[in-house]
């Protein structure tokens, strides 16, 4: 992965991002050599101007019927058609190499766009292997991942430049997309469809790691929220389940609502507001109490919390590893 | 019909005493009255021209404003509301309220003059148009510039255009504005068409039109086919808003792919309805100064309508990503890829003209032959997000706003400000300073180019489209600089347009009647043109009339010579094809019925957005009463019997 240049897609990390570089390339080059070639034979063409200068100076070239020149058209056709017929057999392989979702995925996703956030739900058939987080997406390296997208208000794009091409999520339809990595890293999502007034801050971020990380990290998320360790933890357990469970979920504790992302774990992930942050003790007091100048128009109120009240806060959230 | 109707126009010289004749007959009245009323094609054009560019330069502003806030990372010039409304007015304002409007300006001004007529078809629906054109536009920017500009983008998704998601009026003005503006476009498409089967010249026979002519005739065919799916989608906006229909709503058996697919069914065309005039501008103009016909009339001619009919089945390549079934993808994947076939055609045949030419390198000619490869440069990238899968990738990143962005500037405003240079001395009577026009072209190639051709980078670096603002690790910085430097020298540039129209209104140097030597019919009459166009109706014998006897023609039309029409405001009608002469066509004197019904429109949407039903009843009644004066039987409209008969 290249770190300068995180969300460039050419240079791609996983099965179904690598299947569509090549034809890129292809229609890049072809793209390229068509301009360049283009401009070459007008520069050329050029060369036989008369004159530089205004009206006078075209009066004075005589008018000449000249060489029909039709079979310039025929000719530039007839270059024309192989490059695009290869163009368009390649496309439809590589359409059907792709879009079709995997036959037997490893792991199955629901994922839900949200303004301005994602919702992630780890599905199994078994409901206590199920659960949900937000934001952050983890998978095990060199296997296939099933993408379930919804529309859970306006209509989002779910893309993972280096993983997988766009793919909306509509309310009132599910579309299928799917992951794969071939090598371990951190791939960043950004929106990709007009949403509103953060649609440049809804950022997915997909972390591919070896199958045991992945298993490990799995078996933490459907651990129950941590209990609070002292008095302030306790105090700050309590303010959460009162104030944050107004709209978000902390499994295992009595915060279950779904207005917002789901908290569970939430000091385990990497960033906050869907990527606008890095989390962090610092930055999540910061949101709480100023999500509002960070993420102007997001729909999470500014908490104004007493400094104690903000410092145990912070202290039980932090717990959630 | 009387016998006393029957009358074969009589056919003469050129004299002045029938000239003094004729600008009698056609001189429109001074003042205020005379101005509302006035419809004279070519005031209508200019008026058309004059108000599109307005809105190029607000719409300018505007996307300087937000490369002020993209010249770097973080930056906090414009708060996310303003920016995401300032994207979606720059977008519709460009679109809709620019590069639509500014060639039908060029198409009023110049079909008549192109066809040999005296007049569009419809005097007074051309004038109701521009009056609607611009009522509209107003009716659009009030709603801006009081904090209720759009704010979805130009094309305007549902749910997020809807109440629930966005409860102000912004969403109310885009959708009443445009249902507004559908109704200046329809007419005006409408007129066009029945101008260019009813109006020519006799023996201005289809093969001989002009290309813009065909251009802007295909144009109108489009419009009238499509414009009624974007009104109709807009209206059902409207009244999921207010009146909580349900048309795109999930919860309630709507669709919100609905809106999608009634966009881009209209919005498609309508790109290739806001190019095709513009590439016959090119088609027409470029071989004035390669000193020779255009290579490939005909080819030119059928590849524009075969461009459209295309361009009707292609639109589905804005939604790839929608999780629409990989069959019908696919066809519109293949149809999108074929249709680069006919739009090579026109390129290859400049080519050509320039090569087998004899080029003269003047201002009009740097943008008619720049134009060619920029657009080809938007035309590879739109080739390239034809490819589904590729697209899957490129849709809706920068390489999408760099390919829109040399396909609208690069194949409309560089051939309408060529048009400019090559129609200015014919529209004013004065020539615009060719020295100024050389620094006028490179500073807008340079600075267009500069802002855009790194933008396809920054697209394939993955940056996505409508962001307020990007974080600064993102590889982006760079290539977002150098763009919005760009912008700036490319807007440098358009002023310098500006800069060299003002100095040659009243200044520039005397043009002749035909400065460029140019063998069109608008050529042979006085730069500017009287109010009747054509003192004698041209018979005509050939694609170039004032060329021939340089360029081989069988026959030689007749200029100077032809149906005098000086007992009323007349001009000839022919038929469709042949453009034989078929009947006497009574043009209408000036009229105030097209601003008053333009006005009561106004009204009737001014009341729908306020929910003032009052306001909307009484301006219903002052439509009806415009309408019945406008429709009142007058003895000097009626239509005599065939002409030669």
């Amino acid at each position: 992965m290249n770190s300068s240049t995180p969300l460039a897609y050419l240079d791609s990390a996983g099965e179904r991002a690598h299947a569509i570089v090549p034809l890129t390339w292809y229609m890049l080059i072809v793209s390229i050599l068509v301009c360049v070639i283009i401009a070459w034979v007008l520069l050329r063409a050029l060369r036989s101007a008369q004159a530089n200068g205004g009206d006078d100076e075209t009066r004075a070239v005589p008018v000449q019927e000249g060489e029909s020149g039709v079979h310039w058209i025929r000719n530039g056709l007839l270059f024309s058609a192989p490059p695009l017929l290869v163009a368009l057999v390649w496309t439809m392989v590589t359409l059907a190499a792709v879009s079709g979702p995997p036959p037997h995925p490893a792991l199955t996703l629901e994922v839900t766009g949200h303004q301005w956030w994602w919702e992630i739900t780890y599905t199994s058939p078994q409901p206590d292997q199920s659960f949900t987080t937000a934001n952050e997406i983890h998978i095990p390296v060199g296997e296939r991942v099933l993408v379930k997208l919804h529309g859970g208000d306006v209509i989002h794009s779910f893309w993972v430049p280096k993983l997988t091409g766009k793919t909306d999520t509509i309310p009132g339809q599910t579309n299928l997309s799917w992951l794969e990595a071939q090598t371990a890293g951190v791939y960043g999502g950004p929106c990709t469809e007009y949403c509103g007034a953060q649609h440049a801050h809804m950022m997915v971020q997909v972390v591919a790691e070896s199958p045991a990380e992945f298993e490990q990290w799995r078996q933490r998320q459907l651990q129950p929220a941590t209990a609070a360790v002292d008095a302030a933890t306790q105090r700050g357990a309590a303010l959460v389940e009162y104030r944050c469970g107004l709209c978000h979920q902390i499994r295992g504790t009595s915060a279950g609502a779904h207005y917002g992302p789901d908290l569970s774990h939430l000091a385990g992930r990497r960033t906050l507001a869907a990527g606008l942050l890095p989390n962090n003790a610092g930055t999540l007091a910061a949101w709480i109490e100023n999500a509002h100048g960070l993420k102007p128009g997001n729909l999470m109120p500014n908490q104004n919390l007493a400094a104690d009240d903000l410092t145990d806060v912070i202290g039980y959230l932090e717990l959630q590893q | 019909m009387k016998s006393a109707d029957l009358r074969v126009p009589a056919v003469g010289p050129d004299s002045v005493p029938h000239q003094a004749r004729l600008f009698e007959l056609w001189e429109g009245a001074g003042g205020i009255a005379g101005f509302l009323g006035s419809v004279d094609h070519k005031q209508i054009g200019v008026r058309y021209i004059v108000t599109a560019f307005i809105f190029l330069v607000l719409g300018g502003l505007e996307a300087l404003l937000m490369r002020l806030q993209l010249a770097g990372p973080d930056r906090s010039l414009l708060t996310p509301e303003q920016y995401n409304q300032l994207f979606s007015t720059h977008g519709m304002t460009m679109i809709f309220l620019y590069a639509s409007p500014v060639l039908s300006g060029f198409s009023n001004y110049l079909w008549p003059l192109l066809l040999g007529s005296r007049d569009m078809a419809f005097p007074r629906l051309n004038a109701f148009g521009y009056w609607v054109y611009l009522a509209s536009g107003i009716f659009l920017y009030v709603g801006f510039l009081t904090g209720n500009g759009a704010n979805d983008g130009w094309f305007n998704y549902v749910p997020y255009a809807s109440r629930p998601y966005n409860p102000g009026l912004n969403e109310d003005f885009y959708s009443l504005g445009m249902v507004f503006l559908g109704i200046s476009t329809s007419v005006g498409a409408a007129n066009f068409i029945v101008t260019a089967f009813r109006t020519r010249a006799p023996g201005m026979s289809i093969d001989r039109l002009p290309i813009l002519v065909w251009g802007t005739l295909t144009a109108s065919v489009a419009n009238l086919i499509v414009v009624p799916a974007v009104s109709l989608a807009f209206l059902m906006l409207w009244m999921d808003r207010q009146f909580g229909t349900q048309f795109f709503n999930t919860a309630g058996g709507g669709q919100p792919l609905l809106w999608q697919h009634l966009f881009w069914i209209f919005g498609h065309p309508w790109v290739y309805a806001i190019v095709l005039p513009a590439m016959g501008m090119v088609s027409d103009g470029l071989p004035v100064f390669c000193r020779r016909p255009l290579v490939g009339y005909s080819l030119v001619a059928v590849s524009t309508v075969a461009t459209m009919i295309l361009g009707f089945g292609v639109w589905v390549h804005h939604m790839f990503a929608t999780g629409l079934p990989g069959i019908g993808m696919s066809f519109f994947s293949a149809a999108s890829i074929a249709i680069t076939v006919p739009s090579a055609i026109g390129v290859f045949a400049w080519l050509a003209t320039i090569r087998f030419g004899k080029p003269v390198i003047t201002t009009a000619f740097l943008f008619f032959s720049s134009m060619i490869i920029l657009f080809v440069i938007g035309g590879v990238s739109g080739f390239m997000t034809a490819s589904v899968p590729v697209d899957w990738q490129l849709t809706d990143t920068y390489f999408v706003v760099a390919h829109l962005h040399y396909v609208l500037i690069g194949i409309n405003l560089f051939p309408v400000v060529g048009a400019i240079y090559f129609w200015f001395p014919k529209m004013r009577g004065r020539m615009l300073d060719e020295k100024l026009g050389r620094w006028n072209f490179w500073t807008m190639f340079i600075g267009f180019n500069l802002a855009f051709l790194p933008m396809h980078l920054t697209g394939l670096m993955g940056m996505p489209r409508r962001v307020y603002t990007y974080a600064p690790d993102m590889g982006w910085n760079t290539l977002n600089l150098i763009t919005t430097i760009g912008s700036f020298v490319f807007a440098t540039g358009v002023l310098l347009l500006f800069v060299n129209i003002l100095r040659s209104w009243s200044r520039g140097r005397p043009a002749s009647d035909n400065p460029w030597d140019a063998p069109t019919l608008e050529w042979s009459v006085p730069s500017p043109p009287p109010p009747y166009n054509f003192a004698v109706i041209p018979t005509v014998a050939s694609r170039h009339p004032l060329w021939e006897g340089r360029v081989p023609s069988a026959e030689r039309s007749s200029i100077s010579q032809g149906m005098l029409l000086d007992v009323g405001k007349e001009t000839i009608g022919t038929t469709a094809l042949d453009a034989q002469p078929d009947m006497i066509l009574e043009m209408p004197e000036d009229s105030l019925a097209p601003v008053v019904l333009a006005l009561g429109l106004a009204g009737v949407f001014t009341g729908l957005i306020m929910k003032a039903w009052v306001v909307t009843a009484i301006s219903t009644a002052l439509l009806a009463v415009a309408l019945l004066w406008w429709l009142w039987p007058r003895r000097s409209l009626r239509e005599r019997e065939p002409a030669d008969g």
